[in-house]
């Protein structure tokens, strides 16, 4: 039996990957491998079967789906492909031979010698003890993704009166859901000045029920013997530490807890997957290979995503790599293969970025960096030799991406991409406004740069 | 017959993408209060949209806010106890309560499939309450 490429994760990221390695086989000559696609649980569309609320595929469908009817379409496709999807089957250990054993009711134990492996297993969520919220643990705090999976998939109301910590997606989407089911919400907070989740979301979810949202505001105490009685909440500074005197008490039953996504990665990790610690998610070179030959990543289990379509853009992306790499594995083509991977040049950034994406590139190729700033910033252009792109604004909270074509990286000598804050006209359709005059903010400097290295 | 007058300058989030793009608004709205009839809002300045779609909306922001209703509703003898549904096209924001609580009460058997219609014409609102997942019955 041939080696077998394998996906981990039938989610909208090991799906879109699967159905794209399989179309770029069949343009090309040869005998290819199947691919198989495991996940743990009773039905592939991952976390979509529990996002109902509507937003999804508009780029690509050009209609605005709920999670469940998006991954329905993504699914309709994947079995007109005739991919083997293992349903109920858990991934147990993978190691850096790619020996894949998983587990499962219905077949046992098994190991799977793989040609290829690409982790879709999307993130978990970061839970209470990582921020050190101080107080009782009663029960009736849950984290957002959690309670999401309560309502929407085991028909429960985790709790009556409920307050949010964090203003990210999931926190507010889950305050209006909270609503629509009869508790009250009664605040979300929002430790940094500035809200986490989508605007349209802020007006959604919090201001059509009147939820007010504290911005610079956490919880400094839960108290609470058997059940949550009440929070206090504190105002914060910039360095997120509580204003004296700004406490006040909040009586609730429930807290929901929206601090951040993680990278799913203990699979990679078990098998050797170098890590980045920014992310969470592998160190990957532009064909989204990791340090591991033949292993990929992509989807949330790479870096955090915001909108389901730019994840299926990145996927689809992915699958081609695989596609190109497994052909040369197994020799069938007399092409060389364009690919190069895991080059040695690697990419730098400086504190004002979180992270950028790929880590390493080999300078031949056009890349599609993809990035996310810390702080909100204005007016930025970035700019490297003679390229340039200008963005109005940069938010944490929208991952942020931009395309180099080759021939730029041939010109890199000690060259930087440099992101700097400087005066534009901002021109938005009908009328021409001038931007905010932010020269005083030219500290807000932010460069990536990429530094030739030999290769390893 | 009243008629009010009413001018404003407001700036609204569209949401009718992710983008959620600022547009700022300078309208006046004329209302008839008698017949409870609001003429279209007679839109002095607009900007800040980057397709169509955010002018339509902001206009009947101003009228008519509507709003997609997504909940979930019992489902019996299904793979699942629950089974997503929403409403066909955008209601009208001041019955949207209601409709959640009418919702709830709402149960469908197994199967389902994806855009069957649970509720036509629900509190005559023009939208339906459709589902949005296939659910298979219940396997013993």
């Amino acid at each position: 039996m041939e080696k077998p490429i394998i996906v981990i994760g039938a989610g909208p990221a090991g799906l879109q990957v699967a159905i794209s390695i399989v179309k770029n086989f069949q343009n090309k000559e040869g005998f290819f491998p199947p691919v198989i696609v495991i996940d743990r649980e009773k039905h592939a569309g991952g976390i979509l079967n529990q996002c109902i609320h509507t937003g999804f595929g508009l780029a690509e469908y050009k209609e605005e789906l709920t999670g469940p009817e998006y991954a329905s379409r993504v699914l309709q496709e994947f079995r007109q492909l005739g991919i083997e999807l293992r349903l109920s089957t858990t991934v147990i250990r993978v190691d850096e031979n790619k020996m894949v054993t998983t587990l499962s009711p219905h077949r046992g134990l098994e190991k799977i010698n793989a040609l290829a492996i690409i982790f879709t297993t999307g993130c978990r969520e970061r839970a209470r003890g990582v921020i050190h919220i101080p107080g009782d643990r009663p029960a009736g705090i849950y984290t957002a993704g959690l309670a999401q999976k309560f309502i929407n998939i085991d028909g429960y109301l985790p709790g009556k009166r409920v307050v949010i910590l964090g203003s990210g997606d999931i926190g507010l989407i889950m305050a209006r859901r909270l609503t629509f089911q009869g508790a009250k919400v009664l605040a979300v907070l929002e430790a940094n000045n500035f809200v986490g989740g989508l605007a349209r979301n802020v007006v959604q979810c919090l201001d059509d029920f009147n939820i007010p949202l504290y911005l610079s505001h956490t919880i400094t105490d839960i108290i609470g013997k058997n059940r949550v009685e009440k929070v206090k909440i504190s105002r914060v500074d910039e360095n997120m530490r509580p204003v004296w005197g700004s406490e006040f008490e909040l009586a609730c039953d429930t807290i929901l807890l929206s601090i951040g996504l993680i990278p799913e990665n203990e699979l990679a990790e078990m098998a050797g997957v170098k890590l980045d610690p920014s992310t969470n998610g592998a160190v990957i070179d532009e064909n989204y290979m990791t340090s591991i030959k033949g292993i990929f990543a992509c989807g949330n289990a790479l870096h955090v995503h915001d909108l389901v379509d730019k994840l299926a853009v990145e996927a689809k992306e992915v699958g081609k790599n695989v596609a190109e790499y497994v052909d040369l594995s197994i020799g069938n083509s007399s092409t060389k293969g364009s690919l190069e991977f895991n080059a040695g040049t690697s990419v730098n950034i400086d504190e004002n970025i979180r992270y950028i994406l790929p880590h390493k590139i080999s300078g031949k190729k056009t890349v599609k960096f993809h990035f996310r700033v810390r702080k909100p910033l204005n007016d930025v252009t970035l700019r490297m030799g003679n390229f340039q792109k200008r963005f109005p604004y940069l938010l944490p909270n929208e991952m942020s991406s931009v395309t180099i074509p080759a021939e730029y990286f041939e010109r890199i000598d000690g060259d930087y991409l440099e992101l700097l804050a400087v005066k534009g006209v901002k021109k938005v359709k009908g009328k021409e406004e001038d931007s905010e005059l932010i020269q005083s903010q030219i500290v807000r400097e932010v460069k990536i740069w990429i530094e030739k290295k030999l290769p390893v | 017959m009243d008629r009010k007058e009413v001018t404003s300058l407001k700036e609204f989030i569209c949401i009718i993408c992710p983008v959620g793009c600022k547009i700022k608004v300078d309208f006046e709205l004329s209302s008839l209060s008698a017949s409870g009839f609001a003429s279209a809002p007679a839109i002095k300045s607009i900007h800040g949209f980057r397709c169509q779609r955010g002018e339509k909306y902001v206009q009947e922001e101003i009228i008519n806010p509507k709003r997609t209703l997504t909940s979930v509703v019992s489902l019996k003898n299904g793979e699942m106890p629950m089974c997503p549904v929403r409403t066909s096209v955008p209601i009208s924001k001041d019955i949207l309560e209601e409709m959640t609580r009418n919702v709830s009460q709402l149960s469908v058997e197994a199967p389902v499939k994806i855009g069957e219609v649970l509720v036509k014409n629900i509190m005559g609102s023009g939208a339906d309450i459709v589902v949005t997942r296939d659910l298979n019955r219940m396997i013993n």
